[in-house]
Parts: structure tokens; sequence; C-alpha cells
């Protein structure tokens, strides 16, 4: 559910630390084309000057923005929860949103059923970055440059998780993370892509997402643990 | 009898299975049998877990007098007005009916090692293959003079929640304007750390909307405490000029009181409060030395497998224990019986084992969303349950990180209870 958008975010995060801002940058999309795929979001969002809430909030400044957060609009608590948690809006994470807003944020009220195309995806978000003044947030190379793809190393996602090892190691997060997916304050972690889970772990432990919890928790795991874990939770739901 | 069975554990836990099932268990009761006395953060988990994992090859009794445990844990916030009394209340029904759990509600009153029985208040006795003794703490006698447990009403210690948490609120709510708190805090090593100083910041919240001339003296015989920095820090930010604290170097270890009269007396000066909290010094509960497992006050156990170094049918957990480094936590109970209930599977069916793992986080709340918290990992040792790697809150943290961890505390709160009860 969430790994989709913790994946994408712990990748983000870690071509940050490498000094990606130097690495060569390529643009977000098409701006042009953006403005034709943004009548698929027009029923529903205003953007520009004057901008206006409408079954959808205005995307105006959307990009560094903390999701849920455009004042007298009714989000749904998925939405609220997320930026809550922290989440603001990266090319990243509205890339993962509208291939399948569901997917990202699971019960949010956005009745879209997604863009499947990258290259739409790509273009309308090129397009909403126009208008989006306020880059101080967000990375120098953010706003028009799109990261490289940047991936454990392919033998770490290869290694195949032993569930049932999954399972025994699993006993120490279920004090925290509860099994049924249910949301308390600490997230679900049940029914991920394994890929997005085991890039989540290994980001805490890497220290490249911070949370002193969870660094601690992912330092003193194999890269078999991790699997192992990562077959466990994907497989309940 | 037990030397065979020391042989049969020496030989491995899949040999052991394979052995000793058909011939030792079939003949006598067909099902391994495990009895868990305390239906606590250790018993309780133990025994879903067994039950859970062993699906129907292990028969699990659970031995709890009361049908509504009340967590310690989050009692403090109950005093402090963030939590209902009902909301930290939890019963067993799930145990049994989507466990098989077998729950007794009496209190175990005697161990027979060589038996291997268990003998309840109610009269029945019941035959085990593994002994699970999870029974939390009770108070050293005479260690605060003048104080023993028919003084509680008076004096309560509300260190077991329930009924002695409301007495304690109660008895704060009625207190008379400018009156005075004390708490007598307990010697190391006891039940939370943490416990009796979230306490107070709970009391100075508490006080500080109805009572603001309020004063809070805690009498402590230790010379410094857990997460001290973080508490003072936040005192003063929250509470300034409210809570004194006289340490040992000023008597804080020459204690007495007066139940009655609703005195302390510190060092030889006498003091008129109007509530007193004291928590006394602690040792295993009493099943424990009545079992025969006790070294001192707690019982010792190996890390790799939580079984008693006294006997190795009988596996402590939590509280009661001495096994090195873990503070005495619900969630240190709660992990050390996942090791102890995979021990227990594989000791009397086969199954898996697996290196033993341990953690613990506890967080305690200042004031609204003002949250901290300490944890770490461990390991089993040959000597003891060793920390790993930690880490502590610090000062100076904003507004929003300790919100967050205070959201972060009531998380754990909802995953733990369902991780303990289903
Ligand atoms: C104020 C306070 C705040 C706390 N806050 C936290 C916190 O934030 N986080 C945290 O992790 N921990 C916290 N704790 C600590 C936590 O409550 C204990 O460490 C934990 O409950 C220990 O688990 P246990 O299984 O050893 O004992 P318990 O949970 O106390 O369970 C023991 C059970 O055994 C039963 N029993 C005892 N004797 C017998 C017998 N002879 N026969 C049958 N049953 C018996 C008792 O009725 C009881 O239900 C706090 C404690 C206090 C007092
Ligand atoms: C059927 C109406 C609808 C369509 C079509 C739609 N959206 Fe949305 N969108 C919403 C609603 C409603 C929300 C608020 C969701 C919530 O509260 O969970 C939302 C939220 C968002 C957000 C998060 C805003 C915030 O403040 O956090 C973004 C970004 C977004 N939409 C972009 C788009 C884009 C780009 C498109 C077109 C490709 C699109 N949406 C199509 C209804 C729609
Ligand atoms: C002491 C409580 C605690 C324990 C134990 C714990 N976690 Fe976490 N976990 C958290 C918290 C709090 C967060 C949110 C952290 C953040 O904001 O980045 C989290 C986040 C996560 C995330 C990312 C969730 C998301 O939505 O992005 C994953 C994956 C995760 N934990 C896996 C695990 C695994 C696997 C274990 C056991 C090895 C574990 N956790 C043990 C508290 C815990």
């Amino acid at each position: 559910m969430y790994g989709k958008f913790w994946g994408a975010a712990a990748l983000g995060l870690a071509l940050a630390s490498a000094g990606w801002a130097e690495e060569q940058a390529e643009l977000i999309g098409d701006v042009n084309a953006g403005a034709e795929v943004f009548e698929y979001c027009m029923g529903c969002h205003e953007v520009g000057q004057g901008a206006e809430n409408g079954i959808g909030p205005h995307l105006n400044g959307i990009f560094g923005r903390t999701a849920g957060t455009i004042e007298g609009f009714k989000y749904s608590k998925g939405l609220i929860r997320e930026g809550r948690l922290g989440m603001t809006w990266q090319l990243e994470n509205l890339d993962a949103y509208l291939e399948n807003p569901k997917a990202l944020v699971s019960d949010t009220r956005m009745s879209f059923d997604g863009l499947e195309e990258p290259k739409e995806r790509a273009d309308v978000l090129a397009y909403l970055r126009q208008f989006s003044d306020n880059p101080q947030n967000i990375p120098e190379a953010a706003p028009t440059a799109r990261k490289h793809e940047v991936e454990l190393p392919p033998e770490i996602l290869a290694i195949v998780g032993d569930p049932e090892y999954g399972e025994y190691l699993s006993t120490e997060c279920t004090t925290c993370h509860q099994t049924d997916g249910e949301y308390d304050g600490i997230p679900a972690i049940i029914a991920w892509a394994e890929d997005d889970f085991v890039v989540a772990m290994h980001a805490y432990k890497r220290k490249i997402r911070p949370h002193p919890v969870m660094q601690m928790m992912a330092g003193r795991l194999s890269d078999e643990e991790i699997a192992a874990l990562a077959a466990y939770f994907g497989g309940l739901e | 009898m037990k030397l065979n069975r020391r042989a049969f554990i020496g030989t491995g836990a899949a040999a052991a299975a394979a052995l000793s099932a058909p011939h030792v268990r079939a003949a006598s009761h067909g099902k391994p049998r495990v009895v868990v006395i305390g239906g606590g953060a250790g018993g309780a988990t133990a025994a879903r877990y067994i039950a859970k994992d062993s699906k129907g090859e292990i028969d699990v009794t659970l031995i709890e007098p009361t049908r509504m445990y009340y967590t310690c844990f989050f009692s403090n916030l109950y005093i402090g007005g963030f939590r209902e009394l009902s909301s930290i209340g939890h019963s067993y029904g799930k145990l049994a009916s989507d466990y098989g759990i077998n729950v007794v509600h009496d209190w175990a009153t005697g161990v027979d090692r060589d038996a291997k029985t268990v003998t309840l208040a109610g009269g029945a006795v019941l035959p085990y293959d593994r002994l699970i003794l999870s029974p939390g703490i009770d108070f050293v006698d005479g260690a605060v003079p003048g104080w023993d447990v028919t003084a509680q009403n008076k004096m309560p210690h509300a260190y077991k929640a329930g009924s002695q948490s409301e007495l304690l609120k109660a008895q704060l709510e009625a207190m008379p304007e400018g009156g005075t708190f004390a708490m007598i805090a307990p010697p190391n090593p006891y039940r939370c750390p943490p416990g009796p100083y979230e306490r107070v910041s709970m009391v100075a919240h508490l006080l500080k909307a109805k009572n603001p001339t309020a004063k809070i003296l805690i009498v402590d015989p230790k010379p410094k405490f857990s997460k001290q920095g973080l508490f003072e820090d936040g005192w003063n930010r929250h509470y300034g000029g409210m809570i004194e604290r006289i340490g040992p170097d000023f008597g804080g270890d020459k204690v007495s009181v007066d139940p009655d009269a609703m005195t302390v007396t510190i060092d030889g000066a006498v003091e008129k409060v109007d509530v007193c909290n004291v928590i006394p010094a602690m040792k295993a509960g009493r099943i424990c030395e009545i079992a025969g497992i006790n070294e001192g006050n707690w019982a010792p156990v190996s890390g790799h497998t939580m079984q008693s170094r006294v006997d190795e049918n009988i596996h402590v957990l939590g509280d009661a224990t001495n096994q090195g480094d873990m503070p005495k936590s619900g969630f240190s109970a709660n992990s050390q019986a996942k090791v102890a209930a995979m021990a227990v599977r594989g000791a009397l069916t086969g199954s898996k084992v697996f290196p033993a793992k341990f953690s613990n986080t506890c967080w305690s709340l200042i004031d609204t969303d003002d949250g901290v918290k300490v944890g770490a990992t461990y390991e089993a040792t040959d000597e003891k349950i060793a920390k790993v790697d930690g880490f502590i809150s610090q000062v100076g943290e904003d507004a929003e990180l300790r919100q967050r961890t205070y959201e972060e505390s009531v998380g754990w709160y909802a995953g733990i209870t369902s991780d303990m009860f289903g």
C-alpha cells in the first residue's frame, strides 16, 4: 500500500545523499504535452492564477507542499495522515500517486484510475511544476530534473526471502506494526511489493531515511533477513 | 526423568521431538501441555504465540486471576487525563475463542517441579510439560518503613494498574488547594525505569490545570534516574517550580511513612503531605519464590531460551527475571515471550528454532504532545541478555518531532495490546 511511495522516496533520498545534483539532469517532461494531459484532471482540479478548490484541491504550489494541507479543502483521512507523517509532494511520490492513487494512499478520495503511461505522468508533472514557484523546499535540481533510477545492487534485490524465517523475525516488528494492517500512529507494513519493502528497510539500515527506532531495527538485519521479512509481510493481507 | 529430558535437549530439538513424542506423550496424555502463569505482557503473549504457531499441536492453559487486565503502560496517561481507564482494560475473550487457549481465572498457589504440576487456589492440579512463569512483581516487605500492602488504600502504589490507579487519581483530584503530593520512588531494579518520572509529569499536568499552587515532592533513593535530562528539561519548560526532588545526598534514601498521620519522614524531618504515592522496592512475583527458582529477589534465566537457570522445564518472562541488560518493561516482556514461545515449540514439537533477538522501546509523555523515547536492541550471550545498540530522544527536539513521538506511542500501544490479546 504505502510501499510504492516509500520505495520511491527512499530512492530519492539515496540519490540526494550521493550528491545527485551534479549528475546529469534530464527534463521532467514536455510541458506542452502536459497541458493536454491535464485535461484529464480539469474536471476536478484548477491550477494557475485564481485557481480555487473544486472537487479536488487546487494544485498551485504542489511541489514541496505537505500532502493534504490546502486550507478549506476537505481531504480524506488517508491523505491527512500521510501529511502528518511528513509526506511532502515531490516528483517521485507524485509520479506514484498519479500512476495509481490508491496504491500510494490506500483510502484517498481521489477517484481517478491513474495514468498508466510514464510519459503522460512526466508531462503533466512538468506542466504542474510551472505553477510551483516556491522551490526553496525542493532540492536544487528537483524541479526540472528527473533523477536517474538508482536502485539497490541487483544481487540484493534478487535474494529470495524465506517466509518462515521472516515470520519469526516479524515477531519483533509486530509489537509496533499491527499484522491486520491497522494504522494507529505507526504505519502498516503488510502487502507491500517485496522490492519496495527491501528498499525501505535498506534506506533505514543505511540511515538515509531518518527514524531512530527503524534505523536501529534495520541496522542489525542482514540482507537475507530483510528479504525474509519482505517475503513474509508481503504475503499478509 | 529429568536427566532424560536434559539429554534430549542436548541432542537438538528435532531429535527430542522424534524420540520423545511417541513414548512420553502418547502414553500419558497425547498432546504436549504448556501451562502459563500470569496473563500480562509476558504471559499473554507467550500463550498466544504458542497456541497460534503450534496450530493445535500444543495444549495451552493460561492462569490469571483477573478477568480484565489493566495495562500498567498508559496508566500514567490515565492519571494525567489523556486516557479513559476503560481504554487500558483488556479481556481474555479472544485468547480463548480465537486461539483455543484454556483460560483459567484463578491464582496459582503451588508448583511441584518434580511432579511437574501446578496447584490452583481453587484446588485444581494441572500437569505440564513446560511451565511459563510471567507473574510480574511484588513488593519487598519493609522496604519503606511504616508502609505495607495493607496501607495501599491510604498511600497507593498504583504500580499494578486498575483500582490502584483509580484511587490515586481520585486522591489527586480531591487534594486541597496548594497541597503537597509526595512520591516515594523505588530503588533499582524495578518495573519500568522511567515510570515514576512519567507519573510525576502526568500528576503535574493534572495539578497545573486543577490546582496550580500544589507542590510535588519526589523522595528518591537513587542518585540518578532514567531519561533524567529529558524529564528535568521538560519539567522546567512545562511545570517550572512545581516539582522538587530529594535524592540520596539529602536523605532521599532514609525515608519512612505514617499512613494514618499522612506524614513522610526524610532523614528525621517530618513532612505533612496530602497525597502519598509509595512505590516500594520490588521482587519477582511471589509464585517464583514458591516454585523455588529465585536467586535473591529475582529468577535468573538463560537469554537463549528464557529457561530458568534452576529448572529447565520452566521458562520465566518479564519483570520477574534476572536476565541481564533489558529494562523491566512491557515491551521487554513481550519480546522475551516470543523467544520463549519459539524455544518451547522447538522442544515440544520439533519446530525450527532461530537465534534469540530482543528489543525494547519505552515512550514517556511529559506534557500534551511532548513525548520522548529510549530504546535498544539486545542479543543472547551465554552469561546474559546483552545490549547491542540503542538510542534516546534529545533535549531541544522540535515540537513536531515530540508530537510524532507521542503519536507513535499511541500506535505502539495498539500494536502491543493486539500482539498480546489477539
Ligand atoms: C506506571 C507504569 C508505567 C509503565 N509504562 C510502561 C511503558 O510505557 N512501556 C512498557 O513497555 N512498560 C511499561 N511499564 C512496565 C510494564 O507494565 C511491565 O514491565 C509489564 O507489565 C511486565 O510484564 P509481566 O508479564 O512481567 O507482568 P504483568 O504484566 O504484571 O503480568 C503479570 C500477571 O500475572 C498475574 N499473576 C501474578 N501472580 C500470579 C499467580 N500466582 N497466579 C496467576 N496469575 C498471577 C497478575 O495478575 C498479572 O496479570 C509500566 C509500568 C508501570 C507500573
Ligand atoms: C474525479 C476527480 C479527480 C480527478 C479526475 C483528479 N483528481 Fe486529483 N484529487 C481529487 C481529490 C478529491 C483529491 C483529494 C484526495 C484526498 O483527500 O484523498 C485529489 C488530490 C490530488 C492531489 C493531492 C493534493 C494535495 O493537496 O495533497 C494531487 C497532486 C492531485 N490530486 C493531482 C491530480 C492530477 C495531476 C490529476 C490528473 C492527472 C488528478 N489529480 C485527477 C480529485 C480528482
Ligand atoms: C518500536 C516500534 C517499532 C518496531 C519494533 C518496528 N518498527 Fe517499523 N516503524 C516504526 C515507526 C514509528 C515507523 C515510521 C517511521 C518513519 O516515520 O519513517 C516505522 C516504519 C517502518 C517502515 C516504513 C513504513 C512506511 O509506511 O513507509 C517499514 C517498512 C518498517 N517500519 C518495517 C519494520 C520491520 C520489518 C520491523 C521489524 C524488524 C519493524 N519495522 C519494527 C516503529 C517500529
